[in-house]
């Protein structure tokens, strides 16, 4: 069996900075492992702009956001294996993956999670109807027009207004389609404001809110689908039902963290974000493991996943530096009210300071973030406004945190 | 003339209001004067980066990203894409490959490695 010293099993973005970042930690026998034939994982079909800003300060595309990590690992002789697909991770860390060579098995002193997420299909709505052509999810619809060159429709609906339903809708405006509505089943968009604006606004898109595919029409390609609005509950209300001719559906419904191999080694989950349960250093409940990025929780901006990432590579380099002995005593944390997730699910409060993510559960005006541990406050923020699509950081200082006791809990109350 | 724009510049997202009066420009329900100059801007040039993809001539099935090196008018976003769709390139091409030269006072540069 070979070994090394950490295994990353994803070279998207969160891969590649996780191997960086341990590889600069002093851990220099780092390899990745992905099942695509070049690095940058979804970045390759995000072909628009507005990446970087945050983590570079610079707007990137996708695929130039990725080249800089991808020489970044390249500068460092990061080995990489293509076309790779990994098919276990034990819990002690023995890796299994398999490729045109054959099976390779891995034992590694560290292994870092960082398959991302793929995409919620139809089969997981329960929309009536015929099962014809036509029906896309958007990302693969995104990956057939901007890499393989197809363009897959020419008389379009969205269902779903993340941010891949709203680029979409602007990348098929631009490739002549026409987009006769983007329908979105909560009362708000769940993508950003920019988007909403430069995606939809500059292309006359009409945005439904409240309202949600019924029915889906057609025998061999799509011909149209039946769109009704939705109550408080979700459920569609009778007698606002409308036809909508179109060939093509794209669906941009959600995206669920791919953590089958999580599960199979049976590290413990988090039922909310559908990633695994991490620490600060984002170590799962199974010591030696990490995980980071999409496959952890849901990002909203490339930025925060190599950010995320980072941590994850200079915790695993620590780790195998270390050991064991890295563990401390954990603080475990909650999300209150108004908070729908916290991440990392537990901290160790020895370690400096400490960034806390989370999301919210609506749409809020002015809001103020409380975090607690007992009756203790380890953090006060407030924000002009909250929105579930924007994720929300609180930074812990150490030194509130060293003589904290009980759950660390982040609540919100709107002003 | 009355607009509505959503100001983009921070997460709030100020819906303001710009009152158009020939060269003046009147904007109300900004909260910064950052909001005041994105909505003075979207009323009197409103530029966007265009990102599309252009045909490599050399590999079957492969796309190469592009995008227009410097922000073009809004207006012709359509005129650009026209332009990329009757262009084809050579791999290998590196990411700032000049792919057009001279659209709209910007160049269309690659984004993306095709080896």
């Amino acid at each position: 069996m070979k070994k090394h010293a950490i295994v990353i099993v994803g070279g998207g973005p969160a891969g590649m900075a996780a191997a960086v970042a341990a590889y600069d930690r002093g851990v220099t026998d780092v390899v990745i492992l992905d099942r695509e034939p070049r690095l940058g994982g979804i970045l390759q079909q995000c072909i628009h702009n507005g990446f970087g800003l945050h983590k570079l300060g610079r707007e990137l595309t996708g695929p130039e956001y990725a080249d800089v990590y991808a020489q970044q690992v390249a500068e460092r002789n990061i080995p990489v294996f293509y076309e790779t697909m990994v098919t276990s991770v034990s819990p002690d860390r023995v890796v299994t993956a398999r490729n045109r060579e054959g099976i390779l098995k891995i034992q590694a002193e560290a292994v870092i999670l960082a398959m991302g997420c793929r995409e919620r299909s139809r089969g997981a709505l329960n929309i009536c109807g015929t099962r014809p052509a036509g029906i896309y999810s958007a990302g693969t619809a995104q990956k057939l027009i901007n890499c393989d060159g197809y363009m897959v429709g020419k008389r379009v609906v969205i269902l779903g207004s993340g941010d891949i339903g709203l680029i979409m809708a602007r990348r098929m405006s631009l490739e002549g389609a026409k987009v006769e509505a983007v329908c979105e089943l909560m009362s708000y968009s769940g993508g950003l404001t920019r988007n909403i604006v430069q995606c939809l606004e500059d292309f006359g898109i009409p945005l439904y809110l409240s309202t949600t595919v019924v029915q889906i029409h057609g025998q061999k390609r799509l011909e149209g689908v039946t769109v009704a609005q939705v109550d408080e509950n979700r459920r569609p209300i009778e007698g606002t039902s409308r036809f909508i001719p179109c060939d093509t559906l794209l669906l941009s419904v959600g995206l669920i963290p791919e953590n089958e191999l999580t599960q199979v080694c049976g590290i413990p989950m988090d039922p909310v974000t559908g990633g695994a349960m991490v620490d600060e250093r984002c170590m799962t409940k199974v010591s030696g493991i990490f995980a980071c990025g999409n496959v952890l929780h849901v990002h909203d901006l490339v930025d925060y996943v190599s950010d995320e990432a980072e941590r994850a590579g200079k915790g695993a380099a620590d780790f195998v530096r270390e050991g064991k002995a890295s563990e401390g005593a954990y603080l475990q944390t909650k999300a209150g009210k108004g908070v729908r997730y916290v991440v990392p699910q537990q901290l160790r409060k020895d370690t400096g300071d400490v960034d806390l993510f989370m999301r919210v559960t609506q749409p809020f005006g002015k809001v103020k973030f409380t975090v607690t541990a007992g009756d203790k406050v380890l953090a006060v923020a407030k924000r002009l406004k909250a929105a579930p699509g924007e994720m929300e950081r609180i930074t812990l200082k150490q030194a509130l945190l060293q003589d904290a006791e009980g759950t660390v809990t982040v609540e919100l109350e709107e002003l | 003339m009355e607009r509505k724009i959503t100001c983009i510049i921070c997460p709030r997202g100020c819906p303001m209001t710009a009152v158009i009066e020939g060269d003046s420009v009147k904007v109300s329900g900004h909260s910064c004067p950052k909001g005041e100059e994105y909505a003075i801007n979207e009323c009197t040039n409103p530029v966007r980066t265009v990102t599309a993809t252009v045909r490599v001539d050399n590999r079957r099935d492969v796309m190469v990203s592009v995008k227009t090196e410097n922000p073009v008018p809004k207006g012709s976003m359509a005129d650009v894409m026209a332009q990329l769709r009757k262009i084809t390139v050579q791999a290998p091409i590196h990411i700032g490959d000049v792919v057009l030269e001279d659209v709209f006072g910007t160049k269309i540069v690659a984004t993306k490695e095709i080896l």
